[in-house]
């Protein structure tokens, strides 16, 4: 519980984000930076960019990544160096690399076997009968005789 | 009973009748869910018709037992550890009542209350179902709640006494009360509830062996009830993220989030197939399969919450021995049931042909993206525990990955949808078919090409998100048009168009809204951070805002600092606006209260932030465009739910006509 009401307080702290002074004067560099953080993840916080997060490790990280913008860094080699020293826990959106392939292809994959298969089916459908040569069920034949009757 | 004095004795005997309800239906669930089931096996009319009065008196037991802790929460009863845990006498009355579910103990109760209630309204409103489906649907329900009363007899009882009962109790979590929030919790339990409903009537049609088109009409406003409440539940969740959070994001692919979103991509396919089985026979076996599936991650929703498992911020239980629980739970109804539909469904034979281009395809193309999309949604919020297991990877799946793996299969959705709606059934000409559309794509082009033109330089997502906005509305008018023939009179026809017309179109009409309000609010985000001094204006976009003052208030059980800002357009005033933090002295914890000036094209929202040393204060607002196209999209959604579960054909498939083999109309 006590984690969690601290969790909450780094949510909910009042002085939200990005603060005043760490923006940069330039604002091509600026948005960049506010880019990059959208996709960087506050360590100790759950689930939250540290676009967005006020805990003072996502400033720092904030600050990092804009003194390195400064330096010249392209986007690339900025979220590189912050990967190489944080890990790629970081990256709220894991890169490519060995098994994360299959996170990546599950939608495509899957797309394409249900695709497959619903296609099987469909055609199965399309050609099980032309229509009207459906037979009557025996109930619907037991039905339709006692209509005639009558 | 005054505020503020505790009071362990004269309401005792109100808490131990609700923990004596609980047990009793409990026993009496246990009964409903074998009697029947045997009854209907050997066609035993005596030992089936225990289903209903069972039914009745489980519901109403635990709506007793429910009563009573709500009783406890309203008159601050701290003998009971969880009002002591999640209630304070000084709270607001709404929040006392509504702390009875923001707490694991509570919520679980409601939610097996939710199971009772469904069970119970099958019960009574079922008259026209054929009694030996009627007995084992109820028994699959009972056999839920049995699960879900013995979790919460055995690991999570909140009848639990203290023997010393303290002065006060230590308040619910701040965040929580709020209005928004108070009412999220039922809405989303009673749709993963709901869904429930939808796995009975599978399971009990696969033990019966049969499906037909009675079935699927019966089992349609079940899902159309589960999927209607999601959809309040999780906008409600989603707004009260927005201004409450204070930066105004309105979904963050948080896996609590996640697990709300999956049974709600499932409801909506599995209410769509539904209709194919109700109309034409086909797709019998899959929507057994969607039925079962949809409910299971209703389950796996559950427990993410309740165990922890994935923390987030919404997790409020970190206890495993309930989330082993839980997860038997799942194990036990998901392998049971499927273990039951690989027996059985080879026998669930197709009736109705179709062609290849028709609207059963479109339909299962629908069906198709809505399941895969769920899909992705499950390996994303499921794939930081699968790499940190199997690849020894400790990695993050956060809203990137989601909004760039996700979103592809709602843009291709939105494509298809007012094609597949204006498709006639069993055999169409797609050119025939879309020839009535040329307008509406030209329209929606249009308004896709403004948008383009409008911006400067930035990303193709808001265009496409008001090309996709307009193309859904439009449609929606043309396909309503289409369906009043020619000739005269058609204004009066339109209104004679049954219910259940008027309601996909309006649910239609409100995925477009939804879809082009994301788009929007994503793509064209203005915001502005800096130190404000008092009295002196800043520029955000084309408006003009003044911190004029920041008081020190006192609310009813929290302190605030609020600053008065003054918002004005080409020098006249448009809004006078009080951004707020507040601090919960109890709870010792800080909120954000976030001031929004709202607007159909666009909110203001203002946040204030701490006191500089030079004497200014942070101040960060945030021009959000279309914002309440969102929410505004999901009203119209659940409110086309609502139209098409009034259709007649539901309400005289609900009433006492009884079965026949032949379906009516």
């Amino acid at each position: 519980m006590k984690r969690f009401a601290l969790i909450l307080m780094l949510l909910a702290s009042p002085l939200a984000a990005v603060q005043p002074d760490e923006v940069l004067d330039d604002p091509a560099l600026e948005a960049r930076a506010r880019e990059l953080s959208k996709g960087l993840r506050c360590l100790v916080c759950r689930n939250e960019s540290i676009d967005e997060s006020n805990a003072s490790l996502a400033r720092d990280l904030r600050i990092l990544v804009r003194d390195r913008l400064l330096a010249g860094d392209t986007d690339a080699e900025a979220v590189a160096f912050i990967v190489d020293r944080y890990g790629e826990y970081v990256l709220l959106k894991p890169d490519n690399s060995g098994a994360n392939w299959l996170l990546w292809g599950a939608g495509p994959l899957m797309l394409l076997l249900a695709g497959g298969a619903g296609m099987i089916y469909l055609r199965g459908r399309s050609k099980a009968a032309a229509p009207g040569d459906t037979p009557l069920s025996a109930e619907e034949q037991a039905r339709l005789d006692d209509i005639l009757k009558e | 009973m005054e505020r503020g004095q505790p009071a362990p004795y004269n309401h005792g005997m109100t808490t131990e009748l609700g923990h004596f309800a609980l047990i009793l239906a409990f026993a009496v669930a246990i009964v409903q869910m074998i009697v029947p089931l045997i009854g209907a096996h050997k066609r035993w009319p005596g030992w089936m018709a225990v289903a209903e009065p069972a039914a009745g008196a489980q519901f109403v037991l635990t709506a007793l037992s429910f009563g009573a802790l709500t009783w406890a929460f309203v008159v601050s009863d701290f003998s009971l550890n969880v009002v002591v845990a999640n209630s304070h006498s000084a709270k607001p009355m709404l929040y006392k009542i509504s702390g009875t579910w923001g707490n694991h103990e509570g919520s679980m109760l409601l939610w097996v209350l939710i199971v009772t209630l469904f069970g119970a309204m099958a019960a009574w409103f079922g008259g026209g179902l054929p009694p030996t489906l009627r007995a084992r649907v109820l028994a699959v329900q009972s056999a839920i709640a049995v699960a879900f009363f013995a979790f919460i007899i055995f690991t999570s009882n909140p009848f639990l006494r203290l023997e010393v009962p303290p002065f006060d109790g230590q308040d619910l979590n701040p965040l929580l009360q709020d209005p928004g929030l108070a009412f999220h919790p039922p809405f989303l339990y009673l749709g993963y509830v709901g869904l429930s409903m939808a796995f009975s009537f599978a399971v009990a049609a696969l033990i019966e062996g049969r499906v037909d088109a009675a079935w699927g009409r019966w089992v349609r406003p079940w899902t159309l009830a589960a999927w209607i409440f999601l959809t309040i539940g999780i906008a409600l969740g989603s707004w009260w993220a927005y201004y409450e959070l204070g930066w105004g994001g309105f979904w963050f692919w948080d896996p609590v989030e996640n697990a709300s979103f999956m049974p709600w991509l499932l409801a909506a396919a599995l209410l769509h197939s539904a209709i194919v089985v109700e109309k034409r026979e086909s797709l019998k076996s899959w929507t057994i399969l969607l039925a079962i599936l949809a409910f299971g991650f209703s389950l796996i929703g559950t427990f993410i919450v309740r165990s922890g498992l994935l923390t987030s911020v919404h997790a409020f239980a970190n206890d495993p021995e309930r989330g082993v629980f839980i997860l038997a739970i799942m194990a036990f109804f998901m392998g049971g049931a499927l273990v039951l539909f690989t027996l059985r469904a080879g026998a669930m034979e197709a009736k109705g042909v179709f062609g290849l281009v028709s609207r059963e395809s479109a339909l299962v193309v629908n069906n198709l993206l809505l399941a895969v999309a769920c899909f992705v949604v499950f390996v994303g919020t499921m794939w930081p525990l699968l790499a940190e297991m199997f690849f020894d990877r400790k990695l993050s799946v956060g809203p990137p990955f989601f909004n760039a793996a996700f979103t592809p299969f709602m843009v291709a959705l939105g494509l298809i949808l007012p094609v597949g709606s204006v498709l006639p059934w069993k055999r169409a000409r797609i050119s025939r078919a879309m020839w009535p559309l040329r307008y509406v794509f030209v329209l929606a082009l249009a308004v896709g090409g403004l948008a383009f033109v409008m911006q400067t330089g930035r990303s193709m997502l808001g265009p496409m998100g008001l090309f996709l906005g307009a193309w859904l509305v439009s449609g929606t008018v043309v396909e309503l048009m289409q369906r009043t023939g020619r000739g005269d009179n058609r204004l009066g026809r339109l209104r004679r168009l049954p219910r259940a017309d008027w309601g996909k179109a309006v649910a239609h009409g409100g995925l477009g809204v939804t879809m082009a309000g994301i788009a929007g609010l994503t793509a064209w985000t203005v915001d502005d951070i800096r130190v404000a001094q008092i009295g002196q204006p800043f520029d955000v976009g084309s408006y003009t805002l003044t911190l004029t003052d920041v008081q020190e208030l006192r609310g009813p059980n929290y302190l605030s600092t609020t600053g008065f800002v003054t918002l004005s357009k080409d020098g006249s005033e448009i809004a006078q606006m009080t951004p707020e933090k507040r601090f919960y002295p109890v709870a010792q914890m800080p909120t954000t209260e976030a001031a929004i000036d709202y607007n159909l094209l666009r909110d203001v929202y203002v946040v204030i932030g701490d006191q500089q040393d030079n004497g200014g204060w942070t101040v960060r607002t945030y021009i959000k465009p279309m914002t309440n196209w969102i929410w505004i999209g999901c009203a119209l959604m659940a409110l086309g739910g609502l139209l098409s579960l009034s259709d007649r054909r539901f309400r005289v498939a609900a009433g006492a006509r009884k079965f026949s083999a032949v379906p009516a109309e």
